[in-house]
């Protein structure tokens, strides 16, 4: 089942993002091994003028994972119609087995690129250029993460049959459903909010905290992370079912359906965006201390922890602007 | 942030009167780009109106069609059927339809013969579908006679023509009374074609099809999920097979986009090394190249949008309907519905945007780190 737009545009974006990553790696080493700001030789030279190419090449690719993610999960859910038993995207991407970890290859991807062009930005902003050896380093760690997600999808995307019988997401993220949808779909309601709200509370807290008084960086990339998970768990524990008005239909993927008006674009692209910023801040502390960057890093940092903290303030206010909204009860009284 | 603004302002304006400076090449560049997403466009917006229309028309189709098979064929509904179905539970109406096919030896063309059962006809006349009575070139009033299968003659007047709208589904359509239908094709009282059932809770449509399949081993059920389905399939397929075609093109298109921008003239290499010489880095040349991208791609993908909707809307897509529509004698004439999904932009945007990028990172690099003194004094 190749022959879908959305697959063929999907495929194409990331043979082209593997062959250009592919094709800069033998640069990346060279840069690794022979940089030396302090040189003035024409090696140098020429290593400071590929670092431009490396670094917009990468930028576009970096860039182009995080719009493929959507594209990826906006085609999952158009193609639910085309499967037997599947209901919105959790039946496509349960056709078989490597639509999950496609999936969550890619997100891994997504806040990993995402910190990538932090620390890429961080970079450019200073005059002497001090974390290009890191930046490449990163870089080729990344490389084997994106091959993966590349392949895993490839496999996905090959591996579609229309005549699979698929399971739909009221398996899936049911109360008895075994594994972690399961489990936080299982969440009681109360103990739920409490610790969703506690979660955000902390992941806005924290990153507000480091805005105002620049201190606690090393806090804001955990309680991001935490709050990303948490926030998860949520909205499958009860904020779906707040959307959809119905106390056992817990499935993360149909509120991005036309049928809710697409309500959860409003709830997963502020969490995303706190969650990569959030990590941003974290990314660039190691940073922080290299003289060049005293003065640039905390600027950048508080502008993602301003950032961040807004977002996750914002998700919050949907999330309860959802729920009060919503005409389902389950908490009495 | 504000600063950031203003400067990207300023470099949009001095990239438009760059641009504006070497019209002929980036007129080429512009029209060959709009081409391209004029192509992709007119087939992906043509492919989602068809299934549209399709999902639109199967809205009011019965969840379930039953049909009994004899020897792997479509045969009839044997009297008493009708009765043993309803009783399953989860179905809420149930119906014997009648149609058949027609072949008219006179314009070559097979007709549907049906008798609706929602509609009264008299006896004696027919109501026929607008390609049909194109045509046979028909008009209210006037007679015309079928042989039927058993040989006798039978004469009919029309009573009305279908409106134009429904073409889609009614160009080759007979609506003819019971009566008249059980004569002319030798039905006896009691048979039908097929029986349609409604099934007003679609979760249980999976359970009434089991039942019916084990209820009656002679028959199958259709559902209409199935059938909506297999269209989904096939039109994505054609536009999937399509698009890959294309994609030859889109790769002459990123092979023209690299060499347009690698095959800098001596004026923008002067350009560039004035610049550089002046005080610009190296980023900023990346980013006027970068905004002289986006701004091109942006008219491009807007000019060629738009024209594309015109194309298929407004032109019926004279252009790709043979190829994508498929072929009938009394094809259906009708104009689409207007129908744009965010989705497909998305898509194509990647099979556009996204080589034309690619294509050009690297000449816009190469452009980038030109040598002021080597330019200016070359």
């Amino acid at each position: 089942m190749i022959f879908q737009p959305a697959i063929i545009a999907l495929l194409l974006a990331s043979l082209v993002c593997v062959a250009l990553l592919v094709a800069a790696t033998p640069y990346a080493i060279d840069i690794v091994r022979h940089w030396n700001i302090a040189s003035g030789s024409e090696k140098q030279l020429v290593l400071e003028r590929r670092t431009y190419l490396l670094s917009t090449l990468l930028g576009f690719i970096f860039a182009t994972q995080l719009v493929a993610l959507l594209l990826f999960v906006f085609n999952a859910e158009k193609m639910s119609a085309m499967f037997v038993g599947a209901m919105c995207a959790v039946g496509t991407l349960n056709v078989n087995v490597f639509g999950f970890p496609a999936l969550i290859a890619q997100i891994v991807v997504f806040f990993l690129a995402s910190s990538w062009l932090v620390v890429n930005h961080l970079d450019t902003r200073a005059p002497d250029y001090p974390l290009v050896k890191v930046k490449y380093v990163l870089l080729l760690c990344l490389l084997p993460l994106l091959l993966v997600s590349a392949v895993l999808q490839l496999r996905y995307f090959l591996g579609l049959k229309a005549d699979v019988i698929t399971s739909c997401c009221g398996s899936l993220f049911s109360e008895d459903a075994k594994g972690l949808g399961g489990d936080a779909a299982a969440a009681a309601p109360l103990p739920a909010m409490i610790a969703f709200y506690a979660a955000l509370a902390l992941a806005a807290g924290t990153a507000w905290f480091y805005r105002i008084k620049q201190r606690g960086a090393y806090l804001v990339a955990p309680f991001s992370a935490i709050g990303f998970a948490v926030g998860m768990a949520g909205i499958l524990a009860f904020v779906s079912l707040y959307i959809y008005e119905h106390p056992h239909h817990h499935c993360p993927f149909c509120v991005l359906k036309p049928d809710y008006s697409y309500q959860g674009y409003w709830l997963y692209l502020p969490l995303f965006i706190a969650t990569a910023a959030g990590l941003g801040v974290g990314a660039i502390q190691p940073f922080a201390r290299i003289s060049s960057l005293t003065a640039i890093a905390p600027a950048i940092a508080r502008r993602l922890a301003t950032l961040s903290a807004f977002m996750w303030a914002l998700f919050a206010a949907v999330a309860s602007f959802m729920i009060f909204n919503s005409n389902l009860v389950l908490l009495e009284g | 942030m504000k600063l950031w603004i203003e400067k990207q302002k300023y470099l949009i304006d001095f990239t438009l009167s760059s641009l504006a400076r070497r019209k002929a090449k980036n007129v080429g560049l512009l029209l060959v780009y709009t081409l391209i997403v004029f192509l992709l466009a007119s087939v992906m917006l043509f492919t989602h109106a068809l299934r549209h229309e399709a999902a639109h028309v199967l809205d009011g189709a019965p969840e379930v069609v039953l049909q009994r098979m004899v020897a792997g064929r479509h045969d009839l509904i044997p009297p008493g059927t009708l009765e043993r179905v309803g009783r399953i539970r989860g179905v809420q109406k149930k119906e014997g339809r009648l149609w058949g096919y027609y072949y008219d030896p006179v314009v070559k063309a097979n007709y549907t013969f049906m008798a609706p059962s929602n509609e009264s006809i008299s006896s004696g006349t027919l109501v026929v579908g607008a390609g049909l009575a194109r045509a046979r070139g028909l008009a209210v009033g006037n007679a015309i006679s079928f042989r039927s299968y058993s040989g006798k003659l039978f004469g009919f007047t029309i009573a009305r023509i279908l409106a134009q709208e429904s073409e889609l589904v009614s160009a080759d359509l007979v609506l003819m009374s019971e009566d008249d239908f059980r004569g002319f094709f030798e039905i006896a009282p009691g048979y039908f074609t097929d029986i349609a059932l409604s099934v007003v809770n679609p979760q249980e449509v999976r359970n009434v099809a089991t039942k019916l399949s084990l209820q009656f081993p002679d028959s199958r059920p259709i559902l209409r999920d199935e059938i909506l389905r297999t269209y989904e399939s096939i039109f994505n397929w054609r536009e999937g097979i399509v698009l890959a075609l294309a994609s030859l093109s889109i790769l002459a298109f990123a092979i023209f986009a690299w060499e347009k921008a690698s095959g800098l003239s001596a004026e923008e290499k002067r350009e560039i090394g004035i610049l550089k010489a002046i005080g610009w880095e190296t980023g900023d040349v990346i980013k006027m190249k970068f905004w002289e991208g986006a701004l091109v791609s942006l008219a491009a993908f807007l000019i060629g949008y738009v024209a594309a909707y015109l194309h298929v809307f407004h032109f019926s897509s004279s252009l790709f309907a043979p190829v994508l529509k498929g072929w009938a004698v009394l094809y259906p004439r009708f104009e689409l519905n207007p129908v744009i999904d965010g989705f497909q932009v998305a898509t194509l945007f990647f099979f556009t945007v996204f080589p034309y990028a690619a294509a050009t990172l690297v000449p816009i690099w190469r452009a980038a780190i030109t040598d002021p003194d080597s330019v200016m004094r070359g």
